[in-house]
């Protein structure tokens, strides 16, 4: 069994787990049983309780959750922003490209974190943990797609000129119709490649975020919100890491992945 | 193996030969932080917290409040007279007293500080509370130890606002570095330490007759990771904390339970309120509820105090009944008590204003579902705390409430500029005692009257009331008369409840296991107020 099976099945079994948390009867992120607050592993709470006495188990596994597939649908949006971008620049050419090159340009040298935390402070206080939650990814969908944008600009640019190209101007097609039938099939590798590396990115971004507060909103549990127990290092149990091991396993998986697809293109490494 | 051995032996050899035992005595030097660099050594230009510990230690005072007692006591001054309408004050000062560089003390000093406070270029924080009126007060040596101040309207708890007073030298060439406290200003290094030496024409003496202090130097660290300070602690490099959080406490009283002590209720409570300005982008039905009495006081009776304390204190904190702490013991209006913990009242108050329960949600009388945010301070985990503790207790009203923490600087450009917030979750800490300190929050027109700041005139009777009454205990010299107008504005706020209280923090602190004479208060500077008088022990072996 490959590396890239074993890593596949790792995060095929977490995100189940995730998944079946909902079926447990009275298995709550939210409910605070009070007394025992900040206790230790036992039966009941496998992982311990955090300070307001909500099972760290199930918020772990809830977190596991929204992390993994809010990234990967993230991932999913940025990804087709930069096929757009990356593709009309690298494919016309011409002003085209040096404006979107441009503009690719300005959006990589922003400081990512500090315009993060600038739009979080400016959006509306009164929104639903979900919706501060789904407000959190599509600002990073927003903002990271150049990087795949270019890689996608320099893989359209080999195709421009490519015999199947040439031959499918020459039936007639209309440019358009070459970018989408012709150009997006050789590109999917490419696009493939870029959006397992954008989605540890994501997970990472928005453990950066969470850790600051200013992720998803009280009750609602991510990886990053998790991870704010460990602010506090000199008061720490072991299981407070359980969320920083979760997420460095998930990123060792997207990794294998990632280290081990033979796209014709490649793609960039996390 | 015989190397290992000898030296455990004699080690052996000399622990049943003597015991060791803890002496105090005189010298020594004592360590504790400083959360930043002070950013002034002026005494009358103090404004921050870490230039009011380097006051405190290196400032002489005609009077000081005893933190123990809160009594004042006299200093400098040996006596003082206020006269009956409280325009003048007359202090009689001490004789033969000279400052650490041996420049003499006269009335000529308190004179030259008053003036100096008192001019208006100087825009002295300190000076605030003295400015009864527009015009400066007369001040006069009238002798080599007389000095009277007169005022040109009553000014009440005047004798008190002397003890944030440190008097300056006219005559020493040294000028701010010649000092009539305990310790001088000896060194600084900013971004490291201040330097505090003892100083040698310290005025006060022990009870044998000794010169106090006791202790030669004292090293303010400049530290502002809580966490580092606390290592540095527990490995015996400072020799106090001088305040910890609850999660703090509890972690070192495990470790080094001797060490660690809870002074009691401190002047540091925890409160939330509603936005209920005007001209704030709130829609109309919003502004509704926050305004409504009923609404605030269902919203406080369901939030679980007790649980707040018990599980983000850890029990280091009390419920608060109002902004007068316990520990204010002249002030505080005994007779009320913090709102209970009563669901089944709150849900009739609710009821009483129009709202009502479908299903798991709140509705007003428009049909507006009951929903807003409130707003605090990210990276306060407390507060962060507090604030999903009281989210859990609204769900039980059907009211949903949205967390938001934001940096500070967001913070407060929302609750003072634009007012785009619903709620806010803070906290106050009082550093005097009297209510006169307080009117830059009770006022309509002040800015600091957060639920509504800087009204031209009261949007409310009951906020007109507290205007009249606070203005009256301020014209008013009797204490127990100006006590009994600020007991009605503490009843008035506790009815209608423009802050919320929620918690009292403890004062807590750690002491190194060699310090005597340990007096710790719960007002500030709770942990070394008594400073000239703390002792530092050594490990002395005695033989048998």
């Amino acid at each position: 069994m490959s590396n890239r099976t074993i890593a596949a099945t790792v995060l095929a079994l977490v995100l189940l787990a995730s998944l079946a948390v909902s079926f447990i009867p009275g298995a709550s992120y939210s409910r605070q049983d009070r007394e025992f607050a900040g206790a230790a592993p036992s039966a009941r709470f496998p992982l311990g309780a955090d300070d307001l006495g909500r099972d760290r188990l199930t918020r772990l596994l809830y977190a596991t959750r929204i992390s993994l597939l809010l990234a990967a649908a993230a991932a999913a949006v940025t990804i087709a922003v930069a096929f757009l971008a990356g593709s009309i620049a690298g494919y016309f050419g011409g002003w085209c490209d040096r404006a979107i090159v441009r503009a690719l340009d300005l959006i990589l040298s922003l400081p990512w974190l500090f315009l993060l935390l600038a739009a979080r402070a400016l959006l509306p206080l009164n929104v639903s943990p979900l919706y501060s939650l789904l407000l959190t990814y599509a600002l990073l969908a927003a903002l990271g797609w150049a990087a795949p944008a270019r890689v996608v600009r320099a893989g359209a640019r080999g195709f421009r000129d490519s015999e199947f190209v040439l031959q499918a101007r020459a039936e007639g097609c209309s440019e358009w119709r070459v970018l989408w039938r012709h150009v997006l099939p050789n590109l999917k590798p490419v696009l493939l490649a870029q959006f397992w590396t954008t989605i540890p990115v994501f997970i990472l971004a928005e453990a950066n975020l969470g850790f600051l507060g200013l992720s998803a909103g009280e009750p609602l549990p991510t990886w990053g919100t998790l991870l704010r127990e460990l602010q506090s290092p000199l008061f720490l149990r072991p299981e407070a890491f359980a969320p920083a091991a979760a997420i460095a396993v998930s990123l060792l998986c997207f990794k294998l992945i990632c280290s081990n697809s033979s796209t014709p293109l490649g793609g960039s490494q996390i | 193996m015989i190397r290992r051995f000898v030296p455990a032996a004699l080690l052996a050899a000399l622990t049943c030969a003597s015991s060791v035992s803890m002496f105090a005595q005189s010298g020594g030097e004592l360590r504790f932080c400083l959360r930043a660099d002070p950013k002034t050594f002026d005494p009358l230009q103090v404004e921050d917290d870490n230039s009011e510990a380097v006051r405190y230690i290196t400032g002489g005072v005609l009077l000081r409040v005893n933190r123990k007692t809160q009594e004042l006591t006299p200093e400098l001054a040996q006596s003082w007279t206020v006269d009956q309408q409280g325009w003048r004050i007359t202090f009689h000062l001490r004789r033969g007293i000279s400052f650490s560089d041996g420049t003499p003390f006269t009335a000529d000093d308190v004179a030259y500080t008053m003036t100096r406070l008192m001019d208006p270029n100087l825009h002295s924080a300190t000076a605030d509370p003295f400015r009864s009126s527009n015009v400066p007060p007369r001040i006069a040596a009238t002798s080599a130890d007389t000095v009277s101040i007169t005022f040109d309207a009553p000014v009440s708890g005047l004798e008190r606002l002397f003890d944030q007073v440190a008097i300056l030298s006219r005559n020493s060439p040294k000028k701010l570095a010649a000092v009539l406290g305990p310790f001088y200003v000896a060194d600084y290094k900013p971004g490291v330490e201040v330097l505090l030496e003892r100083n040698p024409h310290y005025w006060k003496t022990d009870s044998t007759g000794k010169r106090l202090p006791y202790l030669d130097r004292i090293h303010l660290q400049i530290q502002q990771n809580r966490d580092m300070e606390l290592v540095r602690f527990r490995r015996g490099e400072l020799d106090l904390i001088r305040s910890l959080d609850a999660e703090a406490f509890e972690d070192l009283s495990h470790q080094m339970p001797a060490s660690v002590v809870d002074a009691g209720a401190s002047l540091e409570s925890e409160f939330m309120w509603f936005n209920q300005v005007a001209s704030a982008p709130l829609p109309a039905y919003k502004k509704a509820w926050f305004a409504s009495q009923d609404f605030r006081r269902a919203v406080s009776e369901a939030i679980h105090r007790e649980d707040l304390c018990k599980v983000v204190y850890k029990g280091h904190a009390v419920p608060a009944a109002g902004p007068v702490s316990p520990a204010n013991r002249f002030w505080m209006n005994a007779s009320l008590a913090p709102h209970p913990f009563d669901l089944a009242s709150a849900q009739r108050r609710l009821q009483q204003a129009g709202f009502t329960r479908r299903g798991d949600a709140l509705y007003d009388r428009e049909g507006h579902p009951v929903e807003f945010s409130v707003m605090t301070n990210a990276g306060n985990k407390a507060r962060e705390r507090m604030a999903a503790m009281i989210q859990q207790d609204l769900q039980a009203l059907g009211i949903r409430l949205n967390v938001v923490t934001l940096d500070f600087p967001s913070l407060i450009e929302r609750m003072t500029q634009s007012f785009q917030y619903e709620a806010c979750l803070l906290g106050l800490s009082n550093l005097d005692l009297d209510p006169s300190a307080q009117m830059n929050v009770w006022l309509s027109s002040a800015a600091d009257h957060q639920w509504n700041p800087n009204q031209k005139a009261p949007a409310t009777a009951w906020e007109a009331e507290i205007d009249r009454l606070m203005q009256a205990q301020a014209a008013e010299l009797r204490p127990t008369q100006r006590k009994r107008l600020f007991d009605q504005v503490q009843q008035i706020v506790w009815e209608q409840e423009p802050f919320i209280y929620l918690v009292t923090k403890n004062s807590l602190m750690a002491f190194s296991p060699q310090l005597r004479n340990l007096a710790p208060a719960a007002i500030q500077p709770q942990a070394y107020w008594n400073i000239d008088q703390m002792q530092r022990s050594t490990l002395v072996a005695r033989s048998r």
